[in-house]
């Protein structure tokens, strides 16, 4: 139990997968305009890589490994990927309509982010048990939203802001993520 | 190297086959156009239009949410496309285009010094805003900045002026606006705007029952924009040269300008730029937003029922007439007499409504010649009743059938109709409303000696137009106030010889705060006259409630006044597609409460059609005052006199039907234009202190 916390907390904080990892940049990037937006974009990602993480650790575990194929992964991980979220978008459509209204917009943006595949990749490297795998895909989700979340409320609160001409929009965006990748540095050290 | 190949092949088939089947399984039925949409977009999810990724936004546009030229980086290509999927093109009749409500600017003053950064979100954030006026525009121009294509600026008055011709509609603007001063809306939005009581309002435009932009149209005349200003009342109301000769003008009792001074003579003004138009030969085109192929029936074709049908018509809906009397035009032709709206005026206006693609088919009576079951049988989506108040109240005294007694409406009726109808020399006309004098007037031009007018109570009291009682007197009627008539005195051939009436004298004040009248027992008085008419109000005729074989039409209620019982915001009676308005709802009121009305309905009657709910419009004010925009008093006016009307000479009128009021000339019209202060909310042009407003005009 003890051991899960820790993992949580380095997910969530000292390994974020936005800020520490640089990935899934341009979700990042294109969904923190507007609060709204970055929540229903945090839950989509939370909902899909815990399916993802979950998925790909068994095709990994019964059908790479036993086959002696590990070096497929990553090719054989973003067919299944992508071919999750579409199944995932089109069985929310027709039978939970109110989901899909808050979260299905978001999830052909994830088809191809690359913080979820990085996650399932890191999940068979560091090889974590099943278990071990869920808890670890859902805190990098929930890490993600969070990072997402603050850079949202951050961004809304700069276009109040006298920002140079040049440095407007996308550039300041990038400068605030790296400030803010640097506070989470301050992590460290804590596990 | 064979089982890898063999693998990934095996995990393809798999993903392929479960998602072909779930694409079956799971298959929800989504507008085609939604894909196609989406294929002219840029595809790089970047989220730059503030939509979640492209599918999102191409489902926006197809739901009407979003412009054909949302996508920020596929550009003008783009939209293009998007377009034409949509079928429209980009710069039609319903493109959305930005306009800006405020024009407080400089004029209106500022409630804090403000010192931080020139933004209008910052400074609404921290202050709520920076003008007296808590709707008001503030001024820093977040709006110029939003706008990609350079059509919003400041004007030189400090508040944003939009060119039309740049404007594509994107919306950016309004995004920015923090104060909801610029507004992106389509035509059909804004035939169907509503006063709400957070829009920055003068006390003329919130009192006006069909809601005009009165300001905005004074402006325009000042500025010499007749084809404009005719524009701006043609939003509101299809009938400007009616209504600028017969309405009362309510508009006018709230004009800011009467605090101090006279109040500006807004009627004359409409009716000037509305004569202008019809004296200027041609007719200024009117907009209708494309085809929606939903019909609707209008059973009625006065004021309420053309305003309907015109309103209906303007956004895209295929309306047709249908008319009881030989011609359309309601109590405006049957009514109220050539010599106050010549008929040849009203077949003008009424032809250029019928211009816009609607049918009208005359001399068919609802519940006798057609009804419910057969309009609907003939595919109408919804119908609306504006059958008007024509049932004459009875005196309910002796002698009421007589030879020379007559009905009001009755009477004016077949006047109009071109009946000759046997006249005797003195008469008496029992009411004081509108339909009293009218009568009066009608008998004096034709031809008889004396008219009196009997009324229960006093002058003050009558309801009729104040310009009409004054014409009256100077035509040399003779007023019987505080009589109640008793009995009608007939001779042994039946025919009239006197009115008998009791006077009367004015009691405690009641509830209303009117003093009652009470007869005074033995002041039983004749006067000799051989006609009589009965005008003491209408109510509507609903025979075809019963006349109709349809059995639904037994659910339409009625109230105990005989009006069709509907919910006053939405005008939508108890059968749910039936809706109603004017007189037939509200009994005999006035012809600009009709044609608000009738609009008002054809909001309903749309929202019904698209299948959404029909509800009032949010905060809606119908006539009730936004109370800070009411003051006692008003710096900076300078008193000017005010544009008399002018009439023809008393002389002229009496033996003829001649239209009596004449339009103003056109300095003139100028002149009081000048005299408007532009209100809005809270501010407005002192005559002294604001010296720019008339350089810039
Ligand atoms: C003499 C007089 C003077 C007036 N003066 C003024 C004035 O100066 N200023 C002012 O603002 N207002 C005035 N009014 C009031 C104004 O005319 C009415 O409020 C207004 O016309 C109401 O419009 P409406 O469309 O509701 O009804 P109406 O104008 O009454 O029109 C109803 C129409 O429905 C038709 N209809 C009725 N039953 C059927 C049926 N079963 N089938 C088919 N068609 C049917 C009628 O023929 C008529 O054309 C006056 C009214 C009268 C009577
Ligand atoms: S009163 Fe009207 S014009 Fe004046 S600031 Fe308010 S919204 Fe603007
Ligand atoms: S002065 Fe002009 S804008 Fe002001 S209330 Fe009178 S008519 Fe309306």
């Amino acid at each position: 139990m003890g051991d899960l916390f820790v993992l949580v907390i380095s997910c969530i904080f000292i390994n974020n997968i936005l800020l520490a990892q640089y990935l899934g940049n341009c979700p990042f990037l294109g969904t923190s305009k507007k609060m709204e937006t970055a929540i229903g974009m945090a839950m989509a990602v939370i909902f899909v890589l815990v399916l993802a993480g979950a998925l790909t650790w068994i095709i990994n575990e019964y059908m790479l490994k036993p086959m002696d194929v590990v070096y497929l992964q990553t090719l054989s991980f973003i067919l299944v990927i992508a071919a999750l979220v579409q199944f995932v978008e089109m069985f929310l459509k027709k039978s939970i309509p109110a989901l899909y209204g808050s979260l299905g917009i978001y999830l052909p943006l994830i088809t191809t982010n690359c913080a979820v595949l990085g996650v399932c990749l890191i999940n068979i490297k560091e090889e974590y048990t099943f278990v071990e795998s869920l808890v670890t895909s859902f805190a990098y989700a929930a890490g993600f939203g969070l990072a997402l979340i603050l850079f949202a409320g951050v961004r809304e609160r700069i276009l109040l802001a006298r920002v140079p001409k040049p440095l407007q929009d996308v550039s300041i965006g990038l400068i605030t993520a790296g400030m803010i990748a640097m506070t989470f540095m301050s992590f460290k050290g804590m596990v | 190297m064979i089982p890898a190949l063999l693998l990934m092949l095996g995990i393809g088939a798999v993903c392929g086959i479960v998602l072909s089947l779930a694409s079956k399984i799971f298959y929800v039925y989504e507008d085609p156009r939604i894909a196609q949409v989406e294929n002219c977009l840029a595809g790089a999810n970047c989220g730059g239009c503030g939509y979640a990724g492209c599918s999102a936004a191409a489902a926006a546009v197809v739901s009407g949410k979003a412009p054909a030229n949302i996508c920020i980086v596929s550009g003008k290509t783009g939209a293009e496309a998007v377009a034409k999927v949509m079928g429209v093109e980009v710069g039609n009749a319903e493109a959305p285009l930005s306009y800006n409500m405020c024009e407080g600017g400089f004029r209106a003053a500022d409630k804090y010094h403000y010192m931080g950064i020139s933004s209008c979100k910052a400074m609404a954030v921290v202050f709520g805003g920076k003008r007296v006026c808590g709707v008001g525009c503030i001024g820093l121009g977040d709006c110029v900045k939003a706008c990609q294509f350079g059509a919003v600026s400041m004007g030189p008055k400090g508040h944003p002026v939009v060119d039309e011709e740049k404007c594509v509609g994107c919306g950016a603007c309004q995004k920015a606006c923090p104060k909801n001063i610029i507004e992106v809306k389509t035509l059909s939005e804004r035939i169907m705007k509503f006063n709400q009581k957070y829009d920055p309002l003068a006390p003329c435009a919130q009192t006006c029952p069909a809601e005009i932009n009165i300001p905005r149209y004074i402006n325009q005349l000042r500025e010499g924009k007749y084809k404009e200003a005719v524009q701006t009342i043609r939003l509101r109301n299809p009938l400007p040269l009616a209504c600028g000769r017969v309405c009362p003008h309510p508009c006018e009792t709230e004009c800011r300008r009467g605090i101090e001074d006279e109040p500006v003579s807004i009627n004359q003004l409409k009716r000037f730029v509305a004569d202008y138009e019809m004296n200027s030969g041609s007719r200024i085109p009117i907009k209708c937003a494309p085809d929606t192929g939903k019909k609707i029936a209008v059973v009625g074709g006065g004021p309420s029922g053309l305003s309907c049908a015109f309103f209906l018509r303007r956004i895209g809906h295929q309306v047709d007439i249908f008319e009881a009397m030989p011609k359309l035009g309601g109590m405006l032709r049957y009514g109220i007499p050539e010599y106050r709206l010549p008929k040849k005026v009203l077949d003008w206006e009424i032809q250029g409504i019928l211009d816009l693609g609607i049918k009208a088919f005359c001399h068919v009576k609802f519940g006798v010649d057609f009804g419910l079951g057969s309009l609907m049988a003939a595919g109408y989506n919804a119908v609306f009743l504006g059958v008007g108040a024509w049932e004459d109240f009875s005196l309910g005294i002796e002698g009421e059938n007589l030879d020379g007694c007559y009905t009001g409406i009755n009477f004016l009726q077949r006047i109009s109709g071109g009946e000759k109808i046997k006249l005797g020399r003195t008469a008496a006309v029992v009411g004081g409303g509108n339909t009293a004098v009218d009568c009066a007037r009608t008998l004096l031009r034709l031809g008889l000696d004396k008219v009196y007018m009997v009324y229960r109570r006093t002058r003050k009291e009558m309801p009729a137009n104040e310009v009409e009682i004054v014409a009256s007197e100077h035509e040399g009627i003779e007023f019987v106030f505080l009589a109640a008539p008793t009995r009608v005195v007939g001779d042994d051939k039946n025919k009239v010889t006197h009115l008998e009436y009791l006077k009367m004298q004015l009691g405690e004040p009641d509830k209303s705060g009117r003093r009652r009248p009470e007869p005074i027992p033995g002041s039983e008085t004749l006067l000799a006259v051989d006609m009589v008419i009965s005008a003491i109000g209408q109510s509507p005729d609903a025979s075809f409630k019963n006349q109709d074989p349809q059995a639904r039409m037994k659910e339409l209620e009625l109230t105990k006044w005989n009006t069709i019982d509907n919910n006053p915001a939405t005008h939508q009676a108890s059968i749910p597609y039936i809706f109603t308005a004017g007189d037939a709802a509200t009994g005999p009121s006035l012809v600009v409460e009709a044609i608000g009305g009738g609009r008002r309905a054809a909001r309903s009657i749309d929202l019904f059609l698209k299948g959404e709910a029909v509800e009032p419009v949010k905060d809606s004010l119908q006539k009730k005052r936004i109370h800070e925009s009411i003051f006692t008093k008003v710096d900076g006016i300078k008193q000017t006199p005010r544009a008399k009307q002018p009439e023809l000479h008393v002389n002229e009128r009496l033996d003829s039907f001649i239209e009596v009021d004449l339009v103003l000339p056109e300095a003139d019209a100028h002149k009081e234009a000048e005299r408007c202060l532009n209100c809005c909310r809270i501010c407005y042009n002192p005559d002294t202190v604001f010296p720019m407003a008339k350089k810039a005009g």
